[in-house]
Order: structure tokens, then C-alpha cells, then sequence
């Protein structure tokens, strides 16, 4: 008879630690990594005092009188202070900006809210479609005796965030159709949809809002009259449908035909099989782009600023105007510019996050 | 009779491309006509004849020469050169910026590659018009004026009115070196053949050291001088030298900041596609770093690059109209305020789109013929 003898375990081997994987080797290795770590340190560390020495040493407080700013050498941050609300609201009558602020509130959740793929079902679209008629007639006001703003006194964070929403929103089905279109089967239809795609992506998004702004109102039959935030919101919509379309017809590319196929086979009829099989691999596919040209979009909302609307930027340079206080033009867009980054960079990591996610359920 | 063509899928296909084709053309018929009825009701006058008109508007800066009272078209004319010349110029730039800084974000020293990441992160994530009024404003608001001038260097002053350097005039026959250069250049595209088969020919050498030969001669018979002549304070502003204007350089760094994050990225995704193989092979073959990326990875990395570079330029070439928001003048900044002027919106409009249609068509013609070549050389 045979006995088993166990033989004691052994550690498995660590795998062999690489002398150039370590930081002080990465930082100052050879000759060329020590200089690039000497320059890159000092120039650092110059830019990051000068800018400490501005921004916090320097500066002036909110809650200190405007005339300390144009004494002080650093930052007016008691200017944002002062004029936060005219930079964030515009000319909303002062006594009614509880309503900006509320639709501002409730986009921004909706965003969050969306975000979780468990989201991802009818209930949501008809509480976003819901909740922005209800945030439009707040907004508007005009019943239950709230006072009417016309749409001329908006302005600031809710005129960028509904532009934005209504370019994406309402952009992103159109451009699902243009897309469809252009990769169908009906030749008319592929036609305009390939012209309309080319033709405006081949513009400025200035033309197109120039357009929008001048040419359009000479178009529309005498009495009838489209406001002029609606105007800008429909050229950026357009826009955006454009762009996003060509993405989407990347994923549309990328779809194996044998997915079509057996679709086919299994009798879906072509609005099934594009609901049911196509479009969900398709746009699982080209997340990273579409998240991309998301915040191509959301950055493009700024340009209203051209064609005289008050979205963020505008109003930021409109509160500037003021003589009772210096122009700390640098702080304003400073301000600005972080808004605008935190809604872009954290999209950008969300969209990072979601591809990973689905990577890993494409694994298991 | 009609559930047979309901359900007859070509019928269908038919009824749906009619019905498509009547709503998009028959909106766009009603957009015009109601167009041209507006018009004729208020008595606009349409049509270019407005472009032979005097302007009568002045334009800050411009490289062809203008005044005033030229025409309508030679403005436009000049906007336009003004746009081709910044976007060339922010290609370039940004062309070069984004290529060192795909490889820094591509560098294992974390310094350098955080540094290139923060980098990125702000300016891809911020609106460009905000990039630009900020840069404006920096270069305006925070600069002196023009008698407490800046002067880093000997002749150079920045002040609020720009950024004033040493120009420098060629004097004497100075067409003479430059026929030089281009004969020299044809010969060398005439010799390709005989590189092509005997590449160990020190051909290359040769040919430098003779054509810089030739040049100091022309240079030397032609008597070509050069004089610089350095900016002059003369009451409140620098007379002589070549000047930058504040909208000039807020526009050229702003836009070239940008893009460059964006090509920059492009550039590493292209080099990221090369196999790592291909480094590993040009290491045992012995070629230093700097020589395996340029003989090796970029040549590969190319085919994948140029595409979406494509698209980036001509992203570039498109938001130059943002000139308008620092007060550049260039084309779109010239018809909007010749629309201002004359009135004549529609026929501004469809100038400033038809330019950029055709800048766009043009521009992704070229760059597929370049393509098709890289593909061409890599099938060899």
C-alpha cells in the first residue's frame, strides 16, 4: 500500500520586483529623469506659491468692501461674494430667485439620479419630461400667483443647464434617427440624412446660432414668432443631434451583421430588432465618444454668449459691469470655468466608470 | 387591395421615402418662401450687389493691405486670410504642443506625467470661450501700459497694448538665396531615386553641406543684409517692430492651449496602437529611443492618427469664429459686422457658411489623399 504524503506548502513566488518600477528610480533614474524632476519641482513649486500668494495670501474676502480690492494685490474674491447670485441668476428679479435656483437644484439631481444604470427605464424619461415642463413654468411663472419672467430675464446656471439639457436630451434621439437613417435601407432617406449630418458638421457652431438668431425669424410666417432662448436651443440641438449621430453610427458599424441576422430569423419586425438588439449593443459600445461629445456640448452652451443670450458666461461679464466695484475679470472666469469643470470632469470619470462596468459584465 | 400594399414591404419602402422626402423638403420650400415673401413685404433688397460697395469700417489688423473705403469683398477677403493665417498657425503650434505632450503623459516620471495630466484635465473639461476671454483678460487688464512696458529681453515689450519685438528686413537681392533653396530642393526630390537604391551613399551629407555652400554665396554676391529695426515708445504707444495685438495673442495661445490637449491625446492613442513588440524589436536592434520612435513608432502610429487629426484641424479651422468673442478680426468677426451695417443677414450668412463648407470639403480632401498614401507606403 501506497502512502500520500502531503508535501508542505509552499508560498507561491512573489513576482521579481523590477529595481526601475520604484519611484526614487522613476524620479531620478538617470540624468535626464533627475533634471526633468529638478524643473518640473521647481517650476511647480514657483507657479504654486505665486499662485497661494494671489489667490489666498493676497486676497480679499468676502464680506470686506469693494474698495480693499483695488488696493490689494490678489484675488477679489469679495467681488463672487457680493455678486454670486446676479453671476449664477442673471437679471431674475432678485426676490424670485428662489425659482432659478430650485430648477437648478432639481436638473442637477435628475443628472445624478440618471446616472445609475438601474435608472435606465421608462419611469425616469417620464419624470425628466415631467420635471422640465414643470421647471419651464416655474421658471415662466405666470400662475398661482407667481410673478411672469419673461424669458428675456433669464439668465446664468439654469439658461446654461436647460440648454444643455434640451441639446442632449432632445438631441440624442434625433441624432439616433439620423443615424438610423443614414445606415438604412431607404436610399431618400439616407440622403438627406448623410446631407443634413455633413452640412452642419462641416459649420460652425456660430453660423448655425447666427442663423438661428437673424435668419430665422425672417423664415417664419408674419405673427409668428419663436423666442429667442428657443432659438438658440434648437440651432444647439441640431448641433448636437449632428455630432452625436456620427457616433452612434460608429456603434451602428461596429454591430455584427449575424446580430441583424438572426434577428431577422427569429421574426422581429425592424422596430423590434433596432429597439430590442441593435441599439443597445450599439450605444453600449461607444460610450467613451458619446460621453465626449456630451461635454463638447455642454461647453458648447457657453457660445450663446455671442449672439447675446444670458447663459453663465454672459452674466458673469454682465455682473463685471458694474462701476461701484474694480473688474476682477480673472476671478469671474475663474469661478466660471470651476462650474463648468465639475459638471465636465466628473461626466468624463462617470463615463470612464460605466464603460468599466459594462466591460465587466461582458466578462462574466 | 390596400392591406396588399400595406403589407408589401416595397410599397412600403416607397410611401415612407415620399412621405420623408414631402416633410423635409416641403418645411424647407415653406422656410424660403416665407423668406421671400418677408422680404419683398418689407422691401429688403436682396443679392451681392452690396459686395462692391465701400465698407467704410476700419479692421485692426490684416495682412493684406485695406482701408476703409475698399469694398465689401476685399474686407472679406481680408477676413479670411486673417482666419487661414491664425488656423495655420494653431495647427502647427498645437501640432507640435500635442506631440510633447502625448509624450510626457506617456513618460513614467510621475512628475511629469501628473504635470501633463492636470494640464489636460483643465483645459478639456472648460469651455474655450471662457479660455479665451480669460487669456484676453490677462493679457489686457493685468499688463501695464505702455510707457511701464515690460521688457524681458532687449527690444521686446509687452504691454496692454500687445507685444511689441525686434522686426527684421532682408535687404539687397535676397530672391537669389531663395532661388537657391528651391533648386536645391528639386534636386533633392530629383535624386530620390538614387537614395532609394544606394541608401548607404552619405547622399545626405553631401547635399546639406553643398547647398549651405550655395546659399552663403548667393547670400555673399547678392549683398543681403539685415537690419533690425527694434520698437520705439513715442507718446502712448511702440511705433516700428513687429506688434502682436492683445486680441491676436489671446486668440493664438487660447486656441493653441486648447487644441493641443486635444491632439495631444490623439498623438498618444496613436502611438499607444503601435504593438509593444515593434519598441522591444527596435531596442535589440540597437536604435536609441528618440530614433525608435522616428523611424519606428511614428511612421506606424500615422495610420491611426490621421483621421481623427483630420477632424481635430478642422475643429481648429471652425472655432476660430470664436475671434469674435476677443474682437479678432476675422471673417466671421468681418460679416457680422458688415450684417450690423448692411442688413443684409442672409447673404452674410451663407458667405461665412458657404467659406467654411468648402475650407471643410477641402481640407478632408487633402487629408484623405495623405492618408491613402500612408496606407500605400505600408502595404509595400
Amino acid at each position: 500500500m501506497t502512502t500520500i504524503s502531503i508535501s508542505p506548502d509552499v508560498p507561491a513566488r512573489s513576482a521579481p520586483i523590477d529595481r526601475r518600477d520604484s519611484a526614487m528610480h522613476r524620479l531620478f533614474g538617470t540624468v535626464v529623469s533627475s533634471v526633468a524632476t529638478v524643473v518640473a519641482l521647481g517650476l511647480g513649486l514657483y507657479a504654486l506659491s505665486r499662485f497661494a500668494d494671489w489667490s489666498l495670501i493676497n486676497a480679499v474676502w468676502p464680506g470686506e468692501p469693494g474698495a480693499m480690492c483695488r488696493r490689494a494685490t490678489g484675488a477679489c474674491w469679495a467681488f463672487l461674494g457680493e455678486k454670486l447670485n446676479q453671476i449664477l441668476f442673471g437679471i431674475y428679479p432678485p426676490a424670485q430667485q428662489w425659482r432659478p435656483a430650485l430648477v437648478c437644484a432639481f436638473i442637477l439631481f435628475m443628472v445624478v439620479l440618471s446616472l445609475s444604470p438601474r435608472q435606465w427605464r421608462l419611469r425616469t424619461v417620464v419624470l425628466w419630461l415631467v420635471g422640465m415642463a414643470g421647471s419651464l413654468a416655474l421658471m415662466q411663472g405666470g400662475w398661482f400667483g407667481l410673478e411672469r419672467v419673461p424669458t428675456a430675464s433669464w439668465g446664468g446656471l439654469p439658461v446654461t443647464l436647460l440648454l444643455a439639457v434640451c441639446a442632449l436630451g432632445i438631441g440624442m434621439p434625433l441624432g439616433v434617427l439620423l443615424a438610423l437613417a443614414r445606415r438604412g435601407s431607404l436610399p431618400v432617406a439616407r440622403f438627406i440624412a448623410t446631407c443634413v449630418i455633413e452640412l452642419i458638421r462641416g459649420l460652425p457652431l456660430i453660423s448655425l446660432l447666427f442663423m438661428a438668431s437673424i435668419v430665422l425669424p425672417i423664415m417664419l410666417p408674419a405673427g409668428m414668432t419663436i423666442d429667442s432662448l428657443l432659438r438658440a436651443g434648437i440651432a444647439l440641438t441640431i448641433f448636437s443631434a449632428a455630432y452625436l449621430a456620427e457616433v452612434i453610427r460608429g456603434g451602428l458599424q461596429s454591430l455584427p451583421a449575424g446580430q441583424l441576422e438572426a434577428s431577422r430569423a427569429l421574426g422581429l419586425s425592424w422596430w423590434q430588432m433596432t429597439r430590442l438588439v441593435v441599439l443597445p449593443q450599439a450605444m453600449r459600445k461607444v460610450i467613451a465618444p458619446l460621453t465626449n461629445t456630451a461635454i463638447v456640448m455642454i461647453k458648447n452652451t457657453s457660445l450663446v454668449l455671442i449672439v447675446g443670450l444670458f447663459d453663465l458666461l454672459s452674466s458673469g461679464r454682465a455682473a463685471l459691469t458694474d462701476p461701484a466695484w474694480p473688474t476682477p475679470y480673472v476671478e469671474t472666469y475663474f469661478f466660471i470655468a470651476g462650474i463648468y469643470f465639475c459638471i465636465c470632469f466628473g461626466l468624463s470619470r462617470y463615463s470612464m466608470w460605466l464603460e468599466r462596468r459594462f466591460k465587466k459584465g461582458e466578462l462574466r | 387591395m390596400f392591406k396588399r400594399l400595406w403589407y408589401n414591404s416595397r410599397a412600403r419602402s416607397v410611401m415612407m421615402q415620399v412621405l420623408i422626402a414631402c416633410l423635409f423638403f416641403g418645411t424647407l420650400a415653406w422656410l424660403v418662401w416665407n423668406a421671400h415673401y418677408n422680404l419683398t413685404q418689407r422691401g429688403i433688397a436682396t443679392g451681392f450687389g452690396y459686395l462692391s460697395d465701400a465698407a467704410r469700417f476700419p479692421i485692426s489688423e490684416s495682412l493684406l493691405a485695406y482701408r476703409p473705403t475698399d469694398s465689401y469683398a476685399r474686407a472679406f477677403a481680408v477676413g479670411l486670410m486673417n482666419t487661414l493665417y491664425i488656423s495655420v498657425l494653431v495647427i502647427v503650434a498645437s501640432t507640435v504642443l500635442g506631440f510633447l505632450l502625448a509624450l510626457a503623459r506617456r513618460s513614467r516620471h510621475p512628475l511629469v506625467n501628473g504635470i501633463a495630466t492636470f494640464y489636460l484635465e483643465i483645459t478639456r473639461n472648460t469651455p474655450l470661450v471662457v479660455q479665451l476671454l480669460f487669456w484676453y483678460s490677462l493679457v489686457t487688464i493685468n499688463l501695464p501700459s505702455p510707457r511701464q512696458a515690460l521688457n524681458p529681453l532687449p527690444g521686446v515689450f509687452l504691454s496692454i497694448r500687445g507685444l511689441f519685438f525686434p522686426s527684421v528686413q532682408i535687404e539687397g537681392d535676397w530672391p537669389a538665396v531663395v532661388w537657391v533653396m528651391l533648386a536645391a530642393l528639386l534636386v533633392w526630390v530629383g535624386l530620390r531615386p538614387l537614395r532609394r537604391r544606394r541608401p548607404t551613399l552619405p547622399l545626405g551629407r553631401v547635399f546639406f553641406v553643398g547647398t549651405l555652400l550655395a546659399c552663403v554665396l548667393a547670400w555673399q554676391w547678392g549683398d543681403v543684409m539685415l537690419t533690425s529695426h527694434s520698437p520705439q515708445l513715442r507718446g502712448l504707444n511702440f511705433v516700428g517692430g513687429t506688434a502682436l495685438t492683445p486680441e491676436f495673442t489671446a486668440l493664438l495661445l487660447g486656441l493653441t492651449l486648447y487644441s493641443a490637449a486635444f491632439s495631444g491625446e490623439i498623438i498618444r492613442g496613436g502611438i499607444e496602437a503601435v504593438a509593444q513588440g515593434q519598441w522591444e524589436a527596435a531596442q535589440s536592434l540597437g536604435l536609441r529611443p528618440w530614433t525608435t520612435l522616428r523611424c519606428v513608432v511614428v511612421p506606424q502610429s500615422l495610420r491611426v492618427i490621421v483621421p481623427p487629426m483630420t477632424s481635430q484641424y478642422l475643429s481648429i479651422v471652425k472655432n476660430t469664429t470664436l475671434a469674435l468673442a476677443v474682437g479678432y478680426p476675422d471673417l466671421s468677426f468681418v460679416i457680422t459686422t458688415t450684417i450690423n451695417q448692411t442688413g443684409q443677414a442672409i447673404e452674410g450668412l451663407a458667405i461665412l457658411m458657404g467659406v467654411y463648407l468648402c475650407i471643410s470639403l477641402s481640407v478632408s480632401l487633402f487629408m484623405n489623399l495623405y492618408n491613402r498614401r500612408i496606407l500605400r507606403t505600408e502595404r509595400r
